[in-house]
């Protein structure tokens, strides 16, 4: 009998009674990170890695029960053995390993290969059946090293502050801002943060996370800010309050701006495929390296990727319909 | 600078003048061979496509090792084949150096290969171009090349560049022309101007009337013209020869063969701007006729006899040779009067009706009525302007009537291309046929881009099922259309076409069962055909 099943609730342990990122409230959640679409509010008991409990504090309340814990540490629910281990997603992203009768099972939640110098690196895992997502899995989407787009970011600040524009860079404000924040060059300028990043680097500092940055706040002489970059959620594109920065410069940091028509769509003046999911290239190499016979496939390309697991590698591969936001362009 | 660097810097901003400034730049740097194909290719040249994109898709296919199927997928999500080929064909070294010349001609070349030839040629350059270089050599290989630049910015970029008025540039720029047999020199050369005998004026093009407009004219100060549902064109007679140029500023002649024999009946130096349109015994044909006659390669006695084309001439832009557009409007169209009755023309040349009324109020009363005179609403031309070039605000009004309208149900949805690829932008729409949904129409614009975004997501989760690029959905959300013109037709399998149908807006207040019928839309086929007999 399968280890893991979608039901109205979500993703279900039968023999462990437990589920692994709810979008209904059940008893026991066991959490892989804390997006909205995976950590979602009304569960009795939390489980997710130490650092991931902050963020869930911060965004479903400090009542919350939550059990934190580490990496590689193996615990008992009901006779499943259960172990989170680092997906590279964002801070705190976890794959869940579930090994019930000598049969193991791998749920990624989401996760990249491409090290960000921020989250804990992924670790491959061997198993008999792994759940993937596929946010990115089309052979269009390979993108460059993060190196490579590191640098294009600083570059491009620079080239904007002898302009002497200031430049805004959008990314999701758990994640995608904080591995930006890890790489920009303070030598070019000064960093600001939107308030709703500057709440989650906040957050972090409690599991010893520390990033540069000043909160922006109402009363701030917007005039004195020259050539500085200022790190913003998406959603403030377009807004008010962007508006007040100018002149400016924006640039949106996400996989999704590998396309051209994505990123023209968001009229920004620059996108920078940088993305905390897997590319192309990451996933094949992930779905190789797990050994599994039989893999399913979650959010994203689920049945175009399917198709060709199963062409090209002979595996069993299946989709799993589930309610993780398909994609969403806001946390690519 | 090269022509990817300068596409990188336009691509890089959204900001008119910083694509001005990006093209000067590139003009002031560029390599002189190399500058007028690249203007060229702004403004829309492009070599014929020397292979079938099908041809492209399987060569990648091999090439990369994916399945055929699996780029047909991203196609379709990206919206665009040669960005797909491009992603799918960079590999991780540099680019070589682009060469829009060397290019150009290789891929004109190509058209006299054969097809082994062509992949092998095709396939060096996929190998020594990655990313943007690799992009736009997919670009210019499969035609259809939009950069996000207008004609009119790079008028304005090159009229700052020559230090030469926007208005000559954009006369020098008219029409066809071969980019390899011209240059910067002979283009643009001052003495050179009078051997472009066959070249038309830039139209002059009304916007939309403003609201607050009729606060403060008085209707004494301009003429009120009908405003005729046709093509806009100029008829020239310069050294014996006669063209007709339409407002897309294509040459037409070859189409419009009835006006040929204007050329010995009117003299040397004539221009006359009018609309186009089929007409017969003595009163307008359905815009739909005429349509179908362009669309013909050859064209048949048959047609000539069917659809008869006349213009109807509201202007004259040169007589004798001599430019006529700073005079006043009220003195052109006396000229143009007694040009209509000295010559022979009245087969062929109508003049424009002057409408006289006395007040706004009156002239709308027209205007709301005017489909049933084969018009689209009505013309305001202060009587004492000149003759603009391009579209300007002040002098020039149009005053449409309001579209006809009809609430639909959407059933069918693809994402779209350019901008709004992957995303879900063109939609199908249905009304009742008794208890069924029949499609009737697509469309395309009217909705923000807030709202596509939000029934982007609506789709996403409401589909019922997929067939390839298309989804049909829950038959849930009702859109009000609106069209201008309704007929017709045995092509559209709920046997009605719309003309130029477009998004209105969403009508969140309606169920799908209180949308329209079929016999709505029959009732208003019928209503149109009474008022016109």
């Amino acid at each position: 009998m399968a280890l893991l099943t979608i039901n109205e609730n979500g993703l279900y342990c039968k023999q462990g009674d437990f589920y692994i990122d709810p979008w209904r409230p059940v008893k026991v959640a066991l959490i892989t990170h804390g997006h909205s679409d995976h950590m979602r509010w009304g569960m009795k008991h939390y489980i997710c890695h130490q650092h991931t409990v902050p963020i869930l504090r911060l965004r479903l309340g400090i009542e919350q029960s939550v059990q934190g814990v580490e990496y590689g540490e193996p615990f008992e629910i009901n006779g499943v053995s259960v172990s989170f281990h680092p997906a590279g997603h964002i801070i705190g992203s976890s794959q869940i390993r579930l090994s019930y009768r000598g049969e193991v099972w791998v749920f990624t939640g989401d996760y990249k290969m491409e090290p960000d110098g921020v989250s804990a690196p992924f670790e491959s895992l061997l198993c008999d059946h792994f759940i993937s997502e596929c946010t990115f899995g089309l052979p269009v989407y390979r993108f460059p090293r993060a190196t490579v787009l590191y640098q294009a970011i600083n570059d491009w600040w620079k080239s904007n502050a002898q302009q002497g524009y200031n430049t805004v860079l959008y990314g999701y404000s758990l994640g995608k801002a904080q591995n930006i924040l890890a790489h920009l060059d303070k030598s070019i300028g000064d960093i600001y943060l939107h308030g709703a990043v500057a709440n989650v680097n906040e957050a972090l500092e409690e599991v010893g996370f520390h990033f540069p940055g000043v909160r922006m706040t109402t009363d701030m002489d917007r005039q004195s800010m020259e050539g500085a970059v200022i790190v913003a959620p998406p959603s403030a594109n377009n807004t008010p309050w962007v508006k007040k920065l100018k002149p400016y410069r924006e640039g949106m940091c996400s996989g999704w701006m590998q396309l051209r028509g994505s990123r023209r769509r968001r009229s920004v003046d620059k996108g920078f495929a940088l993305s905390d999911h897997c590319d192309w290239n990451q996933l094949n190499i992930a779905v190789e390296q797990s050994g599994a016979s039989h893999v399913y496939l979650t959010h994203g390309y689920e049945v175009n990727f399917a198709r060709w697991l199963a062409e090209r590698y002979q595996v069993e591969a299946a989709v799993l319909k589930t309610l993780y936001n398909d994609e969403m362009e806001e946390e690519g | 600078m090269n022509f990817a660097t300068l596409f990188e810097r336009l691509d890089s901003t959204t900001k008119t003048s910083e694509k001005v400034t990006a093209i000067t730049d590139y003009l002031h740097a560029a390599d002189e061979t190399e500058k007028l194909l690249t203007v060229a290719v702004l403004m829309g040249y492009k070599p014929k496509r020397p292979v079938k994109t099908t041809e492209l898709r399987v060569w990648a296919a091999e090439i990369t090792e994916i399945p055929l199927w699996l780029l047909e997928e991203s196609y379709y999500v990206v919206g665009d084949l040669a960005e797909t080929l491009a992603l799918l064909l960079t590999a991780d070294h540099a680019s070589d150096v682009f060469k829009l010349r060397a290019i150009l001609q290789d891929i004109m070349m190509m058209q006299t290969y054969s097809p082994a030839q062509q992949r092998r040629a095709i396939e060096a350059y996929w190998k020594k171009f990655g990313g943007t270089s690799l992009f736009l050599f997919n670009k210019l290989l499969t035609g259809n090349f939009r950069v996000g630049v207008s004609r009119k910015l790079v008028v304005r970029a090159l009229s700052e560049y020559l230090a030469m008025e926007e208005a000559v540039v954009e006369h020098r720029v008219m029409g066809k022309w071969d980019p390899f047999e011209e240059s910067f020199n002979t283009l643009f050369h001052q003495q050179l101007l009078e051997e472009k005998h066959f070249l038309p004026y830039p139209f002059f093009l009304a916007y939309p009337v403003d609201p607050v407009f009729f606060d403060g004219a008085a209707i004494e100060d301009w003429i009120v013209e009908p405003k005729l549902d046709g093509i806009r064109g100029q008829i020239i007679v310069r050294q014996g020869e006669l063209f007709v140029w339409s407002r897309g500023e294509d040459l037409m002649t070859e189409k419009f063969v009835e006006f040929d024999e204007l050329k010995t009946i009117l003299p040397d130096g004539t221009v006359l701007d009018g609309e186009i349109i089929p007409w017969k015994n003595g009163r307008p044909l359905d815009f739909q006729l005429m349509q179908t006659r362009i669309g013909r390669k050859k064209i048949s006695r048959r047609h000539l006899e069917d659809v008869p084309l006349v213009m109807v001439c509201y202007d004259i832009l040169e007589w004798k040779s001599i430019d006529q557009r700073d005079r006043p409007l009220l003195e052109r169209r006396e000229l143009l009067e007694q040009v209509l009755q000295t010559y022979p023309v009245e087969n062929r040349l109508k003049l424009s009706e002057i409408k006289t009324f006395d007040s706004w109020e009156a002239a709308d009363l027209f205007r709301v009525e005017a489909r049933q005179q084969q018009a689209e609403g009505l013309m305001l031309k202060r009587k004492d302007s000149p003759y603009e070039v391009g579209r300007k605000r002040g002098n020039w009004w149009k005053w449409k009537t309001d579209p006809m309208t009809v609430d639909g149900v959407l059933i069918y949805a693809q994402s779209g291309h350019g901008r709004r690829a992957n995303l879900f932008t063109d939609y199908t729409f249905a009304v009742w046929d008794g208890g069924a949904l029949v499609p009737f129409a697509k469309a395309y614009s009217g909705l923000t881009d807030k709202e596509l975004l939000q029934i982007d997501q609506w789709i996403k989760r409401n589909t019922v099922e997929k067939f390839g690029p298309v989804r049909s959905v829950r038959p849930e959300l009702v859109f009000e259309l609106a069209f201008e013109g309704i007929s017709l037709s045995s092509r559209h399998k709920s046997g009605i076409a719309l003309r130029f149908p477009r998004i209105l807006r969403w009508r969140e207040d309606k169920p799908a069962a209180e949308a329209n019928t079929k016999q709505d839309l029959l009732d208003l086929i019928n209503a149109r055909h009474e008022s016109n007999s």
